[in-house]
Protein backbone atom coordinates (compact mmCIF):
# COMPACT_ATOMS: atom_id res chain seq x y z
CA UNK A 1 0.00 0.00 0.00
CA UNK A 2 1.47 3.43 -1.28
CA UNK A 3 1.85 6.40 1.26
CA UNK A 4 0.87 8.99 -0.67
CA UNK A 5 1.05 13.19 0.88
CA UNK A 6 -0.75 16.37 -0.04
CA UNK A 7 1.31 19.15 0.39
CA UNK A 8 -0.28 22.32 1.12
CA UNK A 9 -1.97 24.84 3.58
CA UNK A 10 -5.47 23.66 3.12
CA UNK A 11 -6.43 25.70 0.08
CA UNK A 12 -8.81 24.54 -2.72
CA UNK A 13 -6.89 22.94 -5.03
CA UNK A 14 -4.62 20.95 -2.47
CA UNK A 15 -8.43 19.52 -1.86
CA UNK A 16 -9.09 19.31 -5.16
CA UNK A 17 -5.89 17.24 -5.50
CA UNK A 18 -6.27 15.18 -2.84
CA UNK A 19 -9.80 14.27 -3.74
CA UNK A 20 -8.68 13.75 -7.41
CA UNK A 21 -6.08 10.83 -5.91
CA UNK A 22 -8.53 9.02 -3.70
CA UNK A 23 -10.80 9.11 -6.79
CA UNK A 24 -8.13 7.92 -9.20
CA UNK A 25 -7.05 5.15 -7.00
CA UNK A 26 -10.51 3.53 -6.52
CA UNK A 27 -10.72 3.54 -9.90
CA UNK A 28 -7.37 1.61 -10.59
CA UNK A 29 -8.67 -0.59 -7.62
CA UNK A 30 -5.27 0.34 -5.81
CA UNK A 31 -5.51 1.13 -1.94
CA UNK A 32 -3.37 3.92 -0.81
CA UNK A 33 -2.99 5.53 2.27
CA UNK A 34 -3.91 9.72 1.95
CA UNK A 35 -2.18 11.96 4.36
CA UNK A 36 -2.37 15.72 4.00
CA UNK A 37 0.39 17.86 5.22
CA UNK A 38 -1.08 21.44 6.21
CA UNK A 39 2.19 22.06 8.53
CA UNK A 40 3.91 25.09 6.89
CA UNK A 41 7.47 23.68 8.11
CA UNK A 42 6.78 20.19 7.08
CA UNK A 43 6.15 21.21 3.42
CA UNK A 44 8.94 23.72 3.16
CA UNK A 45 11.26 20.47 4.40
CA UNK A 46 10.17 18.25 1.50
CA UNK A 47 11.67 21.27 -0.63
CA UNK A 48 8.19 22.70 -1.95
CA UNK A 49 7.59 26.24 -2.07
CA UNK A 50 4.55 26.13 -4.47
CA UNK A 51 1.80 24.14 -3.30
CA UNK A 52 -0.02 21.68 -4.16
CA UNK A 53 2.56 19.33 -4.06
CA UNK A 54 2.50 15.17 -3.88
CA UNK A 55 4.82 13.22 -1.82
CA UNK A 56 4.56 9.63 -3.12
CA UNK A 57 6.33 7.06 -0.69
CA UNK A 58 8.52 10.11 0.81
CA UNK A 59 9.21 11.05 -2.54
CA UNK A 60 8.02 14.44 -4.26
CA UNK A 61 7.14 13.73 -7.31
CA UNK A 62 4.74 17.05 -8.08
CA UNK A 63 4.35 20.23 -6.96
CA UNK A 64 2.61 23.62 -7.96
CA UNK A 65 -0.65 22.87 -9.08
CA UNK A 66 -3.68 20.31 -9.23
CA UNK A 67 -1.98 17.39 -10.86
CA UNK A 68 -4.01 16.01 -14.38
CA UNK A 69 -5.64 12.59 -14.50
CA UNK A 70 -2.62 11.57 -16.67
CA UNK A 71 0.10 12.76 -13.77
CA UNK A 72 -2.08 11.25 -11.14
CA UNK A 73 -1.89 7.44 -12.57
CA UNK A 74 1.80 7.76 -13.50
CA UNK A 75 2.42 8.71 -9.93
CA UNK A 76 0.36 5.62 -8.74
CA UNK A 77 1.64 2.94 -10.95
CA UNK A 78 5.59 4.15 -9.75
CA UNK B 1 -11.33 49.17 -28.59
CA UNK B 2 -12.83 50.61 -25.06
CA UNK B 3 -15.52 52.53 -26.70
CA UNK B 4 -17.19 49.28 -26.91
CA UNK B 5 -17.64 48.85 -23.63
CA UNK B 6 -18.64 52.58 -23.00
CA UNK B 7 -21.39 51.65 -26.04
CA UNK B 8 -22.13 48.65 -24.28
CA UNK B 9 -23.35 51.46 -21.08
CA UNK B 10 -25.05 53.70 -23.07
CA UNK B 11 -27.19 50.58 -24.61
CA UNK B 12 -27.66 49.17 -20.80
CA UNK B 13 -28.43 52.55 -19.24
CA UNK B 14 -30.54 54.76 -21.96
CA UNK B 15 -31.83 52.31 -24.59
CA UNK B 16 -32.72 48.94 -22.59
CA UNK B 17 -33.25 51.02 -18.80
CA UNK B 18 -34.30 54.47 -20.02
CA UNK B 19 -32.51 56.13 -17.29
CA UNK B 20 -33.11 59.85 -17.82
CA UNK B 21 -29.28 61.15 -19.06
CA UNK B 22 -27.43 63.14 -16.54
CA UNK B 23 -29.48 61.79 -13.13
CA UNK B 24 -27.92 59.96 -10.51
CA UNK B 25 -28.87 56.95 -11.18
CA UNK B 26 -28.25 56.64 -14.51
CA UNK B 27 -24.63 58.03 -14.11
CA UNK B 28 -24.26 55.00 -11.64
CA UNK B 29 -25.51 52.56 -13.70
CA UNK B 30 -23.59 53.84 -16.82
CA UNK B 31 -20.35 53.68 -14.37
CA UNK B 32 -20.83 50.04 -13.17
CA UNK B 33 -21.95 48.47 -16.33
CA UNK B 34 -19.00 50.18 -18.59
CA UNK B 35 -16.42 48.75 -15.07
CA UNK B 36 -17.99 45.88 -14.92
CA UNK B 37 -17.46 44.57 -18.38
CA UNK B 38 -14.42 46.47 -18.83
CA UNK B 39 -12.16 45.08 -15.72
CA UNK B 40 -13.47 41.60 -16.10
CA UNK B 41 -12.63 41.34 -19.74
CA UNK B 42 -9.44 42.72 -18.94
CA UNK B 43 -8.85 40.69 -15.83
CA UNK B 44 -9.48 37.67 -18.04
CA UNK B 45 -7.45 38.51 -21.09
CA UNK B 46 -4.31 39.48 -18.67
CA UNK B 47 -4.00 36.09 -16.68
CA UNK B 48 -4.49 34.13 -19.77
CA UNK B 49 -1.77 36.10 -21.37
CA UNK B 50 0.62 36.20 -17.95
CA UNK B 51 -1.04 32.30 -17.10
CA UNK B 52 1.10 31.62 -20.93
CA UNK B 53 4.65 32.62 -19.51
CA UNK B 54 4.00 31.22 -15.71
CA UNK B 55 6.98 28.92 -16.01
CA UNK B 56 9.77 32.22 -16.22
CA UNK B 57 8.12 33.38 -13.22
CA UNK B 58 7.64 30.86 -10.32
CA UNK B 59 8.72 31.84 -7.06
CA UNK B 60 11.57 29.73 -7.25
CA UNK B 61 12.77 30.72 -9.92
CA UNK B 62 13.10 34.44 -7.93
CA UNK B 63 14.58 32.80 -4.96
CA UNK B 64 17.40 31.71 -7.80
CA UNK B 65 17.63 35.27 -8.79
CA UNK B 66 18.29 36.37 -5.59
CA UNK B 67 20.59 34.23 -3.89
CA UNK B 68 24.23 35.60 -3.46
CA UNK B 69 23.12 38.64 -4.63
CA UNK B 70 24.88 41.89 -2.89
CA UNK B 71 22.64 43.35 -0.46
CA UNK B 72 21.95 46.79 -1.90
CA UNK B 73 20.84 45.28 -5.38
CA UNK B 74 18.11 42.94 -3.60
CA UNK B 75 16.14 45.57 -3.22
CA UNK B 76 15.78 46.66 -6.40
CA UNK B 77 15.52 43.33 -7.99
CA UNK B 78 13.10 42.07 -4.83
CA UNK B 79 10.16 44.64 -5.61
CA UNK B 80 10.59 44.62 -9.98
CA UNK B 81 10.32 40.57 -9.04
CA UNK B 82 7.43 40.89 -6.95
CA UNK B 83 5.96 43.34 -9.75
CA UNK B 84 6.38 40.91 -12.40
CA UNK B 85 5.16 37.58 -10.41
CA UNK B 86 1.50 36.37 -9.44
CA UNK B 87 1.19 36.62 -6.27
CA UNK B 88 -1.06 34.80 -4.08
CA UNK B 89 -1.26 36.11 -0.27
CA UNK B 90 -1.72 32.19 0.30
CA UNK B 91 1.58 31.86 -0.85
CA UNK B 92 3.07 34.30 1.57
CA UNK B 93 4.52 31.99 4.12
CA UNK B 94 5.85 29.57 1.90
CA UNK B 95 8.08 32.44 -0.36
CA UNK B 96 8.85 33.48 3.18
CA UNK B 97 10.83 30.73 4.44
CA UNK B 98 12.14 29.76 0.90
CA UNK B 99 13.70 33.13 1.16
CA UNK B 100 14.94 33.13 4.28
CA UNK B 101 16.39 29.65 4.24
CA UNK B 102 18.39 30.69 1.29
CA UNK B 103 20.11 33.40 3.00
CA UNK B 104 18.18 36.12 1.01
CA UNK B 105 18.36 39.00 3.74
CA UNK B 106 15.09 39.82 4.83
CA UNK B 107 14.69 43.69 3.89
CA UNK B 108 14.67 41.73 0.35
CA UNK B 109 12.14 39.55 1.59
CA UNK B 110 9.85 42.18 2.52
CA UNK B 111 10.41 44.44 0.04
CA UNK B 112 9.12 41.31 -2.38
CA UNK B 113 6.14 41.19 -0.11
CA UNK B 114 5.20 44.97 0.09
CA UNK B 115 5.81 45.02 -3.84
CA UNK B 116 3.67 41.97 -4.96
CA UNK B 117 0.45 42.74 -3.93
CA UNK B 118 0.32 46.19 -4.85
CA UNK B 119 2.38 46.03 -8.42
CA UNK B 120 0.99 43.17 -10.73
CA UNK B 121 0.64 43.30 -14.41
CA UNK B 122 -3.23 43.30 -13.79
CA UNK B 123 -3.97 46.33 -11.69
CA UNK B 124 -1.54 48.22 -14.41
CA UNK B 125 -2.99 48.14 -17.53
CA UNK B 126 -6.35 48.06 -15.62
CA UNK B 127 -5.10 50.91 -14.19
CA UNK B 128 -3.39 52.41 -17.03
CA UNK B 129 -6.90 51.62 -19.55
CA UNK B 130 -9.19 52.87 -16.84
CA UNK B 131 -7.70 56.24 -15.20
CA UNK B 132 -4.52 57.20 -17.20
CA UNK B 133 -1.07 56.28 -17.86
CA UNK B 134 -0.18 58.90 -16.23
CA UNK B 135 -1.21 57.75 -12.60
CA UNK B 136 -0.35 54.44 -13.34
CA UNK B 137 3.27 55.50 -13.97
CA UNK B 138 3.17 57.10 -10.58
CA UNK B 139 1.33 54.46 -8.54
CA UNK B 140 3.77 51.92 -9.92
CA UNK B 141 6.60 54.42 -8.66
CA UNK B 142 5.61 55.11 -5.86
CA UNK B 143 4.63 51.38 -4.91
CA UNK B 144 8.02 50.45 -5.86
CA UNK B 145 10.48 52.99 -4.03
CA UNK B 146 7.68 52.27 -0.91
CA UNK B 147 8.86 48.72 -1.22
CA UNK B 148 12.75 49.40 -1.42
CA UNK B 149 12.54 52.00 1.60
CA UNK B 150 10.65 49.32 3.16
CA UNK B 151 12.53 46.68 2.90
CA UNK B 152 16.20 48.76 3.97
CA UNK B 153 14.16 49.36 7.42
CA UNK B 154 13.62 46.09 7.78
CA UNK B 155 17.38 45.78 7.41
CA UNK B 156 18.42 48.63 8.70
CA UNK B 157 16.22 48.28 12.53
CA UNK B 158 17.30 44.57 12.63
CA UNK B 159 13.57 42.52 11.89
CA UNK B 160 15.27 39.11 11.60
CA UNK B 161 14.86 39.55 15.82
CA UNK B 162 10.83 38.89 15.21
CA UNK B 163 10.90 36.70 12.85
CA UNK B 164 9.34 33.28 14.28
CA UNK B 165 12.49 31.08 15.82
CA UNK B 166 11.28 27.95 14.16
CA UNK B 167 11.53 29.44 10.48
CA UNK B 168 15.53 29.57 11.44
CA UNK B 169 15.52 25.78 11.81
CA UNK B 170 13.59 24.51 8.25
CA UNK B 171 15.82 23.41 6.40
CA UNK B 172 14.40 22.26 2.50
CA UNK B 173 17.76 21.02 0.77
CA UNK B 174 17.00 20.91 -2.47
CA UNK B 175 14.12 23.02 -3.53
CA UNK B 176 11.81 21.31 -6.52
CA UNK B 177 11.09 22.81 -9.56
CA UNK B 178 7.46 22.77 -9.96
CA UNK B 179 6.51 20.72 -13.11
CA UNK B 180 5.32 22.34 -15.65
CA UNK B 181 3.72 20.82 -19.24
CA UNK B 182 5.36 23.23 -21.33
CA UNK B 183 3.55 22.10 -24.34
CA UNK B 184 1.30 25.00 -26.06
CA UNK B 185 -1.79 23.12 -25.18
CA UNK B 186 -0.42 22.49 -21.66
CA UNK B 187 0.16 26.69 -21.14
CA UNK B 188 -3.21 27.63 -22.73
CA UNK B 189 -4.95 24.72 -20.52
CA UNK B 190 -2.97 25.95 -17.46
CA UNK B 191 -3.44 29.60 -18.31
CA UNK B 192 -7.37 29.28 -18.34
CA UNK B 193 -6.91 27.30 -14.99
CA UNK B 194 -5.53 30.13 -13.66
CA UNK B 195 -8.39 32.45 -15.13
CA UNK B 196 -10.79 30.69 -13.62
CA UNK B 197 -8.67 30.66 -10.44
CA UNK B 198 -7.91 34.02 -10.08
CA UNK B 199 -11.58 35.67 -11.32
CA UNK B 200 -13.12 32.95 -8.88
CA UNK B 201 -11.17 34.44 -6.01
CA UNK B 202 -11.15 37.97 -6.72
CA UNK B 203 -14.37 38.53 -8.65
CA UNK B 204 -16.19 39.66 -5.32
CA UNK B 205 -13.75 42.26 -4.21
CA UNK B 206 -13.66 43.84 -7.67
CA UNK B 207 -17.59 43.77 -7.89
CA UNK B 208 -17.64 45.40 -4.62
CA UNK B 209 -15.19 48.05 -5.30
CA UNK B 210 -17.14 48.79 -8.77
CA UNK B 211 -20.62 48.99 -6.60
CA UNK B 212 -18.73 51.69 -3.93
CA UNK B 213 -17.35 53.79 -7.08
CA UNK B 214 -20.35 53.84 -8.98
CA UNK B 215 -22.35 54.91 -6.22
CA UNK B 216 -19.85 57.52 -5.21
CA UNK B 217 -20.14 58.87 -8.79
CA UNK B 218 -23.65 58.87 -9.09
CA UNK B 219 -25.20 59.77 -5.67
CA UNK B 220 -22.71 62.11 -3.77
CA UNK B 221 -22.07 65.40 -4.77
CA UNK B 222 -18.86 66.97 -5.62
CA UNK B 223 -18.67 69.17 -2.88
CA UNK B 224 -18.62 66.35 -0.26
CA UNK B 225 -15.30 65.42 -1.21
CA UNK B 226 -14.31 69.25 -2.02
CA UNK B 227 -15.38 69.88 1.47
CA UNK B 228 -14.41 66.94 3.72
CA UNK B 229 -11.13 65.55 1.61
CA UNK B 230 -9.90 68.74 -0.44
CA UNK B 231 -6.53 69.36 -0.79
CA UNK B 232 -6.49 71.98 2.10
CA UNK B 233 -7.99 69.40 4.45
CA UNK B 234 -4.47 68.52 5.95
CA UNK B 235 -6.38 64.97 7.79
CA UNK B 236 -7.38 63.74 4.81
CA UNK B 237 -4.32 62.21 4.04
CA UNK B 238 -3.79 59.84 7.43
CA UNK B 239 -6.99 59.28 7.25
CA UNK B 240 -7.11 57.83 4.25
CA UNK B 241 -4.22 55.52 5.04
CA UNK B 242 -6.32 54.96 8.45
CA UNK B 243 -9.54 54.53 6.26
CA UNK B 244 -7.08 51.56 4.04
CA UNK B 245 -6.10 49.19 6.98
CA UNK B 246 -9.24 47.54 7.96
CA UNK B 247 -10.96 47.50 4.39
CA UNK B 248 -8.95 44.94 2.23
CA UNK B 249 -9.33 44.75 -1.35
CA UNK B 250 -6.97 43.53 -3.94
CA UNK B 251 -5.38 45.93 -6.16
CA UNK B 252 -7.66 45.02 -9.22
CA UNK B 253 -10.79 45.86 -6.77
CA UNK B 254 -9.50 49.10 -5.87
CA UNK B 255 -9.08 50.79 -8.76
CA UNK B 256 -12.62 51.64 -9.69
CA UNK B 257 -12.99 53.51 -6.31
CA UNK B 258 -9.78 55.73 -7.09
CA UNK B 259 -11.89 56.55 -10.63
CA UNK B 260 -14.75 57.53 -8.71
CA UNK B 261 -12.89 59.79 -6.05
CA UNK B 262 -10.55 60.72 -8.75
CA UNK B 263 -13.55 62.26 -10.92
CA UNK B 264 -15.23 63.87 -7.72
CA UNK B 265 -11.92 65.91 -7.53
CA UNK B 266 -10.35 64.18 -4.63
CA UNK B 267 -6.89 64.97 -4.85
CA UNK B 268 -4.20 62.59 -6.48
CA UNK B 269 -1.64 61.99 -3.17
CA UNK B 270 -5.38 61.10 -1.34
CA UNK B 271 -6.52 59.28 -3.61
CA UNK B 272 -2.68 56.84 -4.17
CA UNK B 273 -2.28 56.49 -0.33
CA UNK B 274 -5.81 54.83 -0.16
CA UNK B 275 -5.17 52.68 -3.07
CA UNK B 276 -1.82 51.52 -1.33
CA UNK B 277 -3.16 51.13 1.99
CA UNK B 278 -6.44 49.08 0.98
CA UNK B 279 -3.94 46.64 -0.74
CA UNK B 280 -0.74 46.16 0.89
CA UNK B 281 -2.12 47.28 4.53
CA UNK B 282 -4.31 44.76 5.65
CA UNK B 283 -5.49 42.20 8.16
CA UNK B 284 -5.95 39.34 6.16
CA UNK B 285 -2.22 39.53 5.07
CA UNK B 286 -0.94 40.29 8.56
CA UNK B 287 -2.65 37.41 9.67
CA UNK B 288 -1.12 35.04 7.54
CA UNK B 289 2.40 36.90 8.16
CA UNK B 290 2.09 36.09 11.49
CA UNK B 291 3.07 32.54 10.96
CA UNK B 292 6.47 33.71 10.25
CA UNK B 293 7.02 37.41 12.32
CA UNK B 294 5.93 37.69 15.73
CA UNK B 295 3.63 40.91 16.20
CA UNK B 296 5.77 43.18 17.52
CA UNK B 297 7.77 43.16 14.57
CA UNK B 298 4.58 43.14 12.52
CA UNK B 299 3.24 46.33 14.17
CA UNK B 300 6.67 47.83 13.39
CA UNK B 301 5.74 46.69 9.93
CA UNK B 302 2.18 48.26 9.41
CA UNK B 303 3.51 51.48 11.03
CA UNK B 304 6.35 51.96 8.83
CA UNK B 305 3.93 51.21 5.58
CA UNK B 306 1.22 53.79 7.50
CA UNK B 307 4.16 56.17 7.69
CA UNK B 308 5.71 56.14 4.20
CA UNK B 309 2.07 55.99 2.66
CA UNK B 310 1.14 59.37 4.29
CA UNK B 311 4.37 60.61 3.22
CA UNK B 312 3.77 59.79 -0.36
CA UNK B 313 0.03 61.56 -0.43
CA UNK B 314 1.54 64.72 1.03
CA UNK B 315 4.12 65.13 -1.90
CA UNK B 316 1.90 64.03 -4.24
CA UNK B 317 -1.02 66.48 -2.97
CA UNK B 318 1.71 69.41 -2.71
CA UNK B 319 3.10 68.45 -6.17
CA UNK B 320 -0.47 68.50 -7.73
Amino acid sequence: MKTIKVLGSGCKKCQQTAESIQQIADEMGQEITLKKVTDTAEIMGYGVMSTPGVVVEEQVLHAGGVPDKEKIKSMLSQ
Amino acid sequence: MFELFTLLANVVTYDILQLAPNSGLAKSVHFFVEDTSKIFFLLSVIIFVMGLFRSLLAPEKVRLYLEGKPKGLTYFLAVILGAVTPFCSCSSVPLFIGFIEAGIPIGATMAFLIASPMINEVAVVILGTIIGWELTIIYVGTGLLVGILGGWACDVFKMERYVEDYVWKIRTGQIVMPTYDNSLKGRMTFAWGEVKEIVGRIWLYVFIGIAVGAGLHGFVPTTFFADYAGPDNLFAVPLAVLAGIPLYSNATGVIPVAEALLGKGVPIGTVLVLMMSVVAISIPEFVILRKVIRLQGLIYFASFLALAFICVGYLFNALQ
